[in-house]
């Protein structure tokens, strides 16, 4: 599904990612950790597209029943249209917009763009509601704005709301279990596992192994200094809990 | 987006900026009291009118325009425009907008504003302003079957002169300021709506103001009268075509509410703003105000004003009579070299007045913005209370908004709040949206929707979604 190759990625100049590979099929989970700077947030934050982020080389291709498409070419509300999804590390507000209109309006061009039937707002909201029990979030937060107020476990529980509610092909998760407490993890987590199947795969980014009792991985990537420098099963993980990053 | 598609919308610009050849009669260029007077006899006004208009006349001679506005106004040439402007006829009387030549009525269909039966059905009268003067006004018979009139201001000067007498400049005397008293003086048209006792208007009414001549000036005056427990709900449309030199555009409304009244005036403006190096464009200086004259009257007025090179305008209400209410609900948006210093006064006289202003202002490109506000508690005014809120939304880094609030507070039992914020919209914030699959000008939408939700939802249906889908065309490519 992504098949990275080559990828070198600055910021102003300043190489962060170097010389990265990176393959992903259908049904996986994959799981980067890293020392803080290894670039593990660039990397995801390039795929969705971000301005700030510099592609100096390589390429990257994602392939959606069975279409190759050059990633590094599309703009990022296609990427989007065409199955990517990226869930932030640090959600932004948007003030003066509701989260059920702007749910909504993502997905009316997320139908429109599939060739679906868009359905009415009773419909739609009708829709969202057992997925805003699955992840334990009242129905009235539909009604504040974008991200406005709401604790960081909030904000995680909401980006993950859109997650299961565009379904994407390719879900890149940036640090979602950052700053949330042992309840919303377990949430969070089941509302990643609900999302996961056989025909979309997850790219998680993560400093712990605590979210992986919950989301079971495929394969772990070691991040340093812009490279995957190791990967392997999810014992990987454990390795690196006990021996720290100082074992690489 | 492309850089080719983005050019071809640059280019694709104002769609209204089309003009109609039309023949218009003769008029004599510039302007002295022979002009005034050979105005008023095409007319065939009565001779207290034309008094009225060579006082203000001479009055205007005394005064030289203001300068503490914030926008820069290039010196006008008051005598370098026509006053006159009325489009030839084919028929000497318009009985039905039948008679009407077909090249005007094919103007309004290209506006999107048929003057046929259609418009009937959807329920809401109007009369059409084209240049200086009204073409027709729809539904006329059926609201005179209940004493409601709305014609056009001539025709009430004509069929209704007690009316007019009495209320005309009550609410702003020529002496007012520098273009009320030239708008007294060569004012040629407009709208003048009654509703008598205990009427609550069944259908909207609204006026279509359409400038199309070269070189000419729009000097239209609306009366609106609304007597003891009635209420109407009052419409107002702009459009101008694409010219290169400045078009002036000095209108006056005056509104009355009497007791327990209610006067609802929404305008969509979207008058010609220039091109985007600003040449050309509409100067839009306008005194709008309203007088709640009776215990517990009700005006509000709400507007989008998205067009014209430079806005300069303050619909206001005086609260006179005790328990009255005034409202003010506004969007101003500026792009390339726009220029806008519009806001309200609201002024409290009566017991127990209450007020309410929420202004939101767009600037984009280079332009510039500003609200000015007044709230001003007379010692009269006791238990007075206002609210406003004042926000500014910065798009791109040259442009500007300005905040003048003043309160003059003279009356210990009284409340005034005053809240304000200025934002931007950030990259971070456009990021996120687009990775949700809206495009970067509909993350521009959608934020700027929300920003101004407040202001659409007192205007009419129609009006709300006219006024959402202008907004959306003006913002297009204000984002790089």
């Amino acid at each position: 599904m992504l098949d990275i190759s080559n990828l070198k990625v600055s910021v102003q100049g300043t190489p962060i990612i170097n010389e990265l590979n990176l393959t992903i099929n259908p049904g996986e989970t994959h799981v980067i950790m890293g020392p803080n700077g290894s670039g593990k947030s660039t990397l995801v934050k390039t795929l969705a597209g971000h301005p700030a982020y510099e592609v100096t080389d390589g390429t990257v291709n994602f392939t959606v029943h069975k279409k190759i498409m050059n990633l590094l070419e599309m703009e990022t509300s296609e990427r989007s249209l065409k199955g990517l999804f990226l869930s932030f590390q640090y959600p932004v507000e948007i003030p003066g917009v509701t989260n059920l209109n702007f749910l909504f309006e993502s997905y009316k061009y997320h139908c429109e763009s599939q060739g679906v039937t868009v359905p009415s707002e009773n419909e739609f909201i009708d829709f969202l509601k057992p997925k805003c029990e699955l992840l334990k979030m009242n129905v009235d937060f539909l009604n504040r704005n974008v991200n406005e107020g709401f604790s960081g476990g909030e904000k995680k529980k909401n980006e993950i709301l859109q997650l299961l509610t565009l379904n994407p092909k390719l879900a890149l998760l940036d640090e979602t279990d950052s700053g949330l407490d042992v309840d919303a993890l377990k949430v969070v987590s089941e509302g990643v596992n609900t999302f996961r199947n056989k025909s979309n795969a997850a790219l998680i980014v993560t400093h712990y192994q605590r979210l992986l009792n919950y989301i079971k991985p495929d394969v772990i990537h070691l991040m340093v200094k812009g490279k995957i420098i190791r990967s392997g099963g999810p014992e990987l993980a454990l390795e690196v809990e006990e021996k720290g990053y100082g074992l690489l | 987006m492309t850089d080719f598609e983005i050019k071809k919308k640059m280019d694709e610009g104002y769609k209204y900026g089309f003009s109609t050849n039309i023949e218009s009669e003769d008029f004599p260029k510039g302007l002295n009291s022979d002009v005034i007077k050979l105005l008023s006899l095409k007319k065939g006004e009565p001779d207290w009118l034309l008094e009225y208009r060579l006082k203000a006349y001479q009055y205007w001679l005394t005064l030289t325009p203001p300068t503490w506005q914030y926008c820069q106004v290039p010196e006008i040439d008051f005598q370098n425009y026509f006053y006159y402007a009325k489009p030839k006829q084919k028929k000497a009387n318009v009985e039905s907008l039948n008679d009407i030549d077909p090249e005007l009525l094919e103007t309004f269909n290209k506006l999107g504003i048929p003057l046929s039966e259609q418009k009937r059905i959807s329920g809401v009268a109007m009369d059409v302003v084209f240049d200086s003067v009204s073409l027709g006004t729809t539904h006329q018979e059926d609201l005179a079957k209940i004493g409601v009139i709305f014609c056009s201001f001539s025709e009430a000067v004509e069929k209704y002169p007690e009316l007019v007498k009495k209320y005309l400049g009550t609410v702003v005397p020529y002496t007012d300021n520098f273009y009320a008293a030239l708008n007294a003086a060569v004012f040629s048209d407009g709208s003048f709506v009654y509703i008598p006792k205990g009427m609550r208007c069944p259908i909207d009414l609204s006026t279509y103001f359409r400038i199309n001549a070269k070189e000419s000036g729009q000097f239209e005056r609306t009366l609106i009268i609304a007597e003891d427990d009635s209420y109407v709900n009052y419409l107002e449309g702009c459009t101008a075509p694409q010219r290169d030199e400045n078009q002036l555009h000095a209108a006056v409304v005056e509104l009355v509410a009497l007791n327990r009244a209610e006067i609802k005036y929404s305008t969509v403006q979207n008058w010609y703003a220039g091109d985007k190096n600003g040449k050309g464009g509409i100067y839009n200086f306008v005194t709008k105000r309203g007088h709640c004259l009776g215990v517990s009257s009700k005006i509000s007025w709400t507007q989008v004003e998205a067009g014209s090179a430079i806005t300069w305008k303050y619909p206001s209400c005086y609260l006179i009579g005790d328990h009255s209410t005034g409202h003010f609900y506004s969007v101003a948006l500026t792009n390339h070299k726009m220029q806008a210093d519009t806001g309200t006064k609201m002024v409290h006289i009566g017991k127990n007045t209450k007020s309410i202003i929420v202004s939101k202002g767009i600037s984009a490109h280079e332009s510039s913005n500003v609200y000015r506000g007044l709230v001003k508690i007379r010692p009269s005014a006791k238990g007075a209370k206002n609210f406003s809120q004042c926000d500014s939304m910065l798009i791109g880094d040259q442009c500007k908004a300005i905040t003048f609030p003043v309160i003059e507070l003279k009356n210990e039992l009284a409340s005034v709040e005053h809240e304000a914020s200025t934002s931007r919209i950030s990259e971070d914030q456009l990021f996120y949206i687009e990775s949700r699959g809206l495009t970067r000008e509909k993350a521009v939408s959608l934020i700027a929707h929300g920003f101004c939700k407040e202001v659409y939802k007192t205007l009419p249906l129609e009006f709300a979604v006219e006024a959402v889908k202008l907004i959306e065309m003006k913002l297009e490519n204000s984002v790089g």
